[in-house]
């Protein structure tokens, strides 16, 4: 967008330009954004999308400059993860808040056919923290740590001949979500020729399947014109490499062959300074808009969509929020009402089914009482009964005592000396 | 190494769905790097994005009549941002209530395009009861509040939501010399909690350097003892260089401030000035008065500073405020299960 449009838009809100006389001085609000920035923080996402092995890591570590993370992935994982690192760089007063997103067994599988879903879910998931604190009632999005996406560089092998339909696949998923710099890997084990014929076949065969790669700006005349030289060279063949080499009187980072020595950062052997100009140097701002303004917007309509939320009513008068919200809490309250309902008469249910099983061990437990009762009376008068008897017994006996008491106190009486002597003769005599 | 952003690992861990285990590391690991990346490009970058776009600013200025409002807001912007003819049978008209007027201009310097909204309030304090007169003015702030907010809850929102937020209300005390009138303390009492206010000592060239000092001391006592916030609010200081910054501001407030819109010659010089019998007072000198900090203050530093203060707190809290209310219900997330929740409790 030119000036001069930008001008005639402001014009057509009413405002009329105004000319200043003298200089007032907010010509230093471009500084003091930029200042709150570098208080801040900046914040910035890349996912890397390729096959183990293919140079993902190495390529990361070549474009920052420094190592990252030493892990080797094997090739035996069950299915693709994604594995995220942040970091904190700094360079001058610049700091930066790096995150790097890697797939770990990417196309490793047997079948590869749900390779692609880990990737999105994990896409949207980012999008979907971020929809959710902005829909908070107290929210802090000023300081919330942005985890969206920003650009996701996917390697491509370097076969020579055309995407794999894996690629293809993951690539068409994604586009809609996430801004895709594709990247050819291993870049040097293409010839300067076929690697000619290879950038022109893939970025063919992606306009044919209406894959919609991440175009670098051309509206801003400062960084249009390199911007438009750069689309033509897409997809960036790049060598990534730490370890350096002694080239004429310079160290530079290389691969020794014996043929010879893959410089990187040498324009003529790969296109490594391009990407990392491209995506840190000039469009690092515009990336970030991007995702902010058009693939999370979409993410977001399309998720409020779902959630039955609309701008437009059925007859295109133009709904209010409140009134979907006021119809969608009558509804929440509808179902929090027949929940309880329901809650309640299995509730009272319970409390029935219980009460018969008390009452019928009550019952059970009287009808015992009642017999045990019985059988204690019965017992209780068999016992009275033998008790009588044997009073009755003890009268009679006693009765007959004293009868024979009688007796023989009557007949002692009628003999009581001869009786004696009797006795003592008896004896005297034994 | 500062740290600029609080530790989230909690949100990217939460961040990652179930099927996904992640080795999130669990603290940040600060690297250094070995040699020029081109990370602090995104500075320019941002630059030239911003001045692209252009910026919003809207400012209100509040103040009885006759007390240089409009004049100051010509001085502040260097133009005719406030037409006010100055014929001779020109009568000001007071309007009997307080009504709100805007204009908006758009001001272009060295390549930066700026939409700058003056909203003036003819009839603040004039009538003879002045009871609820700032209800007007409470009521436009709020309604810029919530026409933005409508815009952000769209479904389809626009790229770049029209922000017609007021970023700071500029209050003109008249140069009593004594204390704040209890309308002052009404006034800013109720605002200070909406919208950024910046109080002025307005025509302060009736008003000498003693006079001057000493109104600003008794002011600053009677907001201090009122609670009643000004721009630069101390809780919102970032850091301790804004602290120091911010706290020499706070010394100075109210900026004791004289308008003119005519140019006279100084010494050899142009210079804006009020041209008087006893010697001409210069705008810009800031032995004369403040006028110098009041625009630096606005424009040149805290410019930005005000737009996030407006962005961050005032609307945060009308947001805050509005979605808790019972007939606007908060949007719950997709399981439905915190929405219910908040709806019992606000049943």
């Amino acid at each position: 967008m030119a000036s001069s449009e930008v001008a005639r838009q402001l014009q057509n809100d009413n405002c009329r330009p105004l000319s200043l006389s003298g200089h007032v001085g907010f010509d230093s609000l471009p500084d003091q954004l930029v200042n709150k920035s570098i208080n801040q923080g900046f914040c910035f996402n890349i996912l890397c999308i390729g096959e183990t092995g293919i140079g993902k890591s190495t390529l990361i570590d070549t474009l920052f400059n420094t190592s990252f993370d030493d892990r080797v992935s094997t090739h035996f994982q069950p299915n693709v993860r994604l594995r995220a690192q942040t970091y904190e760089l700094q360079e001058s007063n610049v700091r930066l808040k790096l995150t790097i997103v890697n797939t770990v067994g990417f196309g490793d599988q047997i079948n590869k056919e749900d390779s692609y879903q880990p990737i999105v879910d994990y896409i949207d998931a980012q999008f979907e923290a971020y929809l959710q604190e902005e829909l908070k009632i107290k929210r802090s999005l000023y300081n919330y740590h942005d985890t969206r996406i920003h650009v996701c560089l996917y390697f491509i092998s370097p076969t020579g001949h055309s995407l794999k339909t894996l690629d293809l696949l993951t690539m068409k998923n994604l586009d809609s979500k996430v801004n895709i710099i594709p990247v050819i890997a291993k870049a040097d084990t293409i010839s300067k020729t076929e690697l000619q014929k290879f950038k022109i076949k893939l970025m063919s065969e992606l306009v044919n399947n209406g894959v919609q790669i991440y175009q670098f700006p051309t509206d801003d005349e400062t960084i249009s014109k390199i911007n438009a030289t750069m689309n033509g060279h897409l997809p960036f063949a790049v060598v990534g490499s730490m370890e350096e080499m002694k080239v004429g009187n310079k160290m530079v980072k290389a691969r020794q062959y014996p043929w010879g020595i893959v410089q990187v950062e040498n324009e003529n052997h790969c296109d490594f300074v391009k990407l990392r100009e491209m995506l840190i140097c000039t469009n690092m701002e515009d990336l970030r808009e991007q995702t902010h303004a058009r693939h999370y917007e979409l993410y977001r309509r399309c998720k409020l969509e779902e959630m039955g939320f609309r701008d437009t009513g059925p007859e295109n008068k133009p709904v209010s929020l409140q009134e979907t919200y006021e119809a969608k809490r009558h509804e929440f309250f509808g179902e929090l009402q027949r929940k309880e309902e329901e809650m309640r008469q299995m509730f009272v249910q319970r409390v029935k089914e219980k009460e018969a099983i008390l009452k019928e061990a009550e019952r059970e437990l009287q009808a015992k009482f009642e017999h045990l009762k019985r059988l204690h009376q019965e017992e209780r008068m068999k016992l009275e009964e033998k008790r009588k008897l044997l009073e009755d017994d003890m009268i009679a006996f006693n009765k007959r005592k004293a009868a024979t008491e009688l007796l023989q106190a009557q007949a002692f009486a009628s003999t009581p000396s001869v009786s004696l002597k009797k006795d003592k003769d008896r004896k005297n005599f034994m | 190494k500062l740290l600029g952003m609080p530790q989230t690992p909690r949100q990217i861990l939460r961040a990652s769905p179930e099927e996904t285990p992640r080795d999130a590391n669990p603290a940040n690991v600060g690297l250094e790097l070995f040699g020029y990346v081109g990370i602090e490009a995104v500075l320019d970058q941002m630059r030239i994005k911003t001045m692209k776009t252009g910026f919003e600013f809207n400012l209100m200025v509040v103040g009885q009549s006759g007390l240089g409002k409009s004049t100051m807001v010509n001085t502040l912007f260097k133009s005719k941002v406030s037409q006010k003819p100055t014929g001779p049978d020109y009568e000001e008209r007071i309007p009997k209530t307080v009504q709100l007027q805007s204009v908006t201009h758009v001001i272009e310097e060295k390549g930066v395009k700026m939409k700058l909204t003056v909203t003036d309030t003819p009839g603040f304090g004039d009538q003879i009861n002045n009871e609820n007169c700032w209800d007007p003015i409470i009521k436009y702030i709020n309604e810029q509040y919530e026409k933005y907010l409508r815009e952000e809850i769209l479904i389809s929102r626009k790229r770049k939501i029209p922000d017609t937020r007021v970023h700071s209300c500029v209050y003109f005390v008249p140069p009593t010399g004594h204390w704040l009138r209890p309308l002052d303390l009404e006034f800013m009492r109720r605002l200070s909690k909406i919208v950024n206010v910046v109080p002025v000592i307005a025509k302060a060239d009736t008003l000498t350097l003693e006079e001057r000092a000493e109104f600003k001391k008794r002011i600053q006592k009677d907001l201090k003892a009122h609670g009643i916030s000004v721009y630069p609010q101390e809780d919102f200081d970032d850091n301790s260089d804004d602290r120091i910054l911010n706290n020499k501001i706070r010394d100075k407030i109210p900026f004791a401030v004289v308008g003119a819109d005519k140019e006279h010659q100084v010494n050899g010089k142009r210079v804006l000035g009020r041209k008087t019998k006893w010697g001409i007072i210069e705008v810009e000198n800031p032995a004369h008065c403040e006028f110098p900090l009041l625009r630096d203050l606005l424009i040149r530093s805290h410019l930005q500073d005000l737009k996030d203060i407006t962005h961050n707190v005032h609307y945060e809290s009308y947001r805050v405020q509005r979605l808790n209310e019972s007939n606007l219900l908060v949007l719950s997330p997709i399981n439905g299960l915190l929405g219910k929740d908040e709806v019992e409790s606000n049943l």
